[in-house]
């Protein structure tokens, strides 16, 4: 009698730890059908939208046929670009820093501080490039958008500049140093190209990190309706166009959103997978 | 060095008697360049940290006109009128800590057996592909997130799920009144999928930290998998779990386009969760263009300066208790 209770006990057990198992699968088919579900819609919504005028032209007033989303998808190139040339020496700088000199107490609080201003919401930061180059001057700019976005970029380019660097094998860093190289030398001429990759990974990743912000966008670089290419103008972005088609009331301006969507979505993903790439080569050669 | 001397290899730098010989002026050189270097590569550092103290200063100051004249009731007033000049931050902390912990809610344990399926049970392929798929959900801009919930989710919520969920659970205030499909809810459910991949990857990383032995000795006891994940695995990690979900309520509390575009933005306080809301983020992404008097916008700033004070420490806390975990490894 007692064996055969502790037999069913055993076999509860057991279809209890199959269920367990196919709940957490569940969870994990959820998490991951989401991905799946938001992508074959929008792309089903939004590849209908994509035509030469979509990427080709200005947005038209509504009621206008046509029309297109080509000033922001030039504007978001154009702040990215200058958001990465402000915040890659910085941030590569710091990363180095980090890398060579990480030790004491001073590194460490960078590190943190680092890490927590990952977490600060970007329309806080947006509200920061306003109070510093949109209120002095008085008129929104693609320039003070940059200066959002870069500093969205920074916890990122910092994290794996350094990571890059560590992840060199010590014996190379010693030996260098042991050839009589100096930190710089070591640094500039073995460490840096063979950091290069992981480097390149951590930059895609953060344009990829801010090429989908529009928060910080919506007071700084504002929008405009031409091909506005002066950085201290205000500049229409992708995103920020998305939003603003999306919140209107016409259907037509809908379909638009969907497109934008649609290339957004497409171009982070491409830099996601980008960085993947980047960094194999790397990895197999360990 | 005596060793070559005495095999009769004179090394080129030792004189005859055995003697290293120095090239001073050469070593200074390298000195000052390693000192030079190291002066150079302070200076980023410096800027990086100067910009995050200018970030508090400059909302600080920024709202220093909202403050002198509102001064601590600005976040229990429940007020906001712009047209007469009344700023009361209430509303919206209020909707958002509401949709941020109920986003945590919903997130919290799909993400953690989430992550205990990538870690323990899924075949080694398998479990990479689906932890990739789950860290680009990371990856998606928040406006498409937004038109999702907008165009998908809310009129989901508006015709089928919240009837169904009021004609059973109607008599809790929660779920009472009526549905418009953005909400509080909506924007919560929104949330949720845009902080599961925070909460399934740092999880994910922990279970699989867990040293061998403890899920060895699990096993050996008679455990089934199931058994050795709940009360062995789960326990061990829970800190680490708990920091990961701190940091996705900082994702949250933070997120701003998504939730504009799904909570209804409207300055009330409602019990039902079926009503519009409104966040700090998105109140200033809506507003801030249009303010029209300097303490109008002043009052905004002073909510985005809110929201950057309560997510310093979030995220401080958060990054804390992950700091302390990984050091103990």
């Amino acid at each position: 009698m007692a064996e055969v209770t502790a037999s069913r006990s055993v076999k509860v057990r057991h279809m209890m730890s199959t269920l367990g198992t196919a709940g957490t699968a569940f969870c994990a088919g959820l998490a991951s059908g989401l991905l799946l579900l938001l992508l074959v819609y929008v792309t089903i919504q939004g590849i209908g939208a994509l035509n030469p005028s979509f990427f080709f032209d200005v947005p038209k007033p509504v009621g206008v046929p046509g029309g297109g989303v080509g000033n922001g998808i030039l504007g978001s190139t154009i702040m990215i670009g200058i958001a990465g040339l402000l915040s890659a020496p910085i941030g590569i700088g710091c990363g180095i820093y980090l890398a060579n000199f990480g030790r004491g107490p001073a590194a460490a609080g960078v590190r943190y501080l680092s890490d927590v201003l990952a977490g600060i919401p970007s329309i806080a930061i947006g509200l920061f490039a306003y109070t510093l180059f949109v209120q002095p001057f008085g008129h929104f700019s693609a320039f003070s958008a940059s200066v959002a976005l870069g500093i969205l970029m920074l916890p990122l380019i910092v994290r794996t500049t350094e990571e890059a660097f560590r992840a060199v094998p010590s014996e190379i860093r010693e030996g260098s140093l042991a050839l009589g190289l100096t930190t710089f030398s070591t640094t500039m001429r073995v460490l840096l190209p063979a950091a290069r990759p992981l480097l390149a990974t951590g930059l895609i990743l953060a344009i990829a990190r801010v090429s989908g912000e529009t928060a910080p966008l919506l007071f700084t670089a504002f929008g405009s309706q031409f091909w506005e290419t002066n950085p201290f103008a205000p500049m229409a972005e992708l995103s920020l166009q998305v939003f603003t088609y999306a919140i209107s009331p016409y259907a037509e301006w809908h379909r638009i959103a969907w497109g934008g969507a649609l290339v957004l979505i497409v171009v982070v993903f491409l830099l996601n997978v980008a960085a993947r790439v980047v960094i194999k080569p790397v990895a197999k050669s360990r | 060095m005596s060793v070559e001397v005495q095999t009769g290899a004179q090394p080129l730098d030792a004189s005859p008697s055995g003697r290293v010989i120095v090239d001073r002026a050469l070593v200074a050189r390298l000195k000052l360049s390693d000192v030079s270097f190291r002066i150079a590569l302070t200076v980023a550092p410096l800027i990086y940290v100067a910009l995050i103290v200018a970030l508090f200063l400059m909302l600080a100051k920024g709202s220093s006109e909202a403050f002198a004249k509102f001064g601590l009731s600005f976040t229990w007033n429940s007020v906001w009128n712009p047209v007469t000049g009344q700023f009361g931050g209430l509303p919206f902390i209020y909707g958002t800590i509401v949709s941020s912990f109920l986003a945590l809610l919903l997130a919290a344990p799909v993400g953690i057996y989430a992550a205990a399926y990538l870690a323990e049970f899924a075949p080694p392929l398998l479990s990479k592909t689906l932890g990739f798929m789950i860290e680009l959900l990371a990856a998606v801009p928040s406006v498409v997130y937004g038109l999702w919930g907008l165009f998908v989710l809310a009129p989901i919520i508006r015709n089928y799920f919240g009837p169904a969920v009021q004609s059973v659970l109607g008599f809790l205030p929660i779920f009472q009144g009526p549905i418009y499909g953005i909400g509080m809810l909506t924007a919560a459910i929104i949330l949720s999928i845009m902080i599961l991949p925070t909460v399934t990857a740092i999880s994910r990383d922990l279970i699989q930290a867990v040293p061998a032995a403890q899920r060895e000795g699990s096993l050996a006891l008679g455990a089934t998998r199931w058994e050795t994940v709940q009360n062995v695995l789960l326990p061990y990690v829970k800190t680490g779990i708990f920091g990961a979900l701190v940091l996705a309520l900082g994702r949250a509390l933070g997120e701003t386009i998504a939730a504009t575009m799904v909570i209804g933005n409207r300055p009330h306080i409602s019990a039902s969760l079926f009503a519009p809301g409104y966040t700090l983020a998105s109140v200033i992404a809506n507003e801030f263009t249009e303010a029209t008097s300097s303490i109008y916008t002043s009052a905004l700033i002073e909510l985005g300066f809110l929201l950057f004070i309560v997510s310093l420490i979030v995220n401080g806390v958060a990054r804390l208790m992950l700091w302390t975990i990984m050091r103990q490894r």
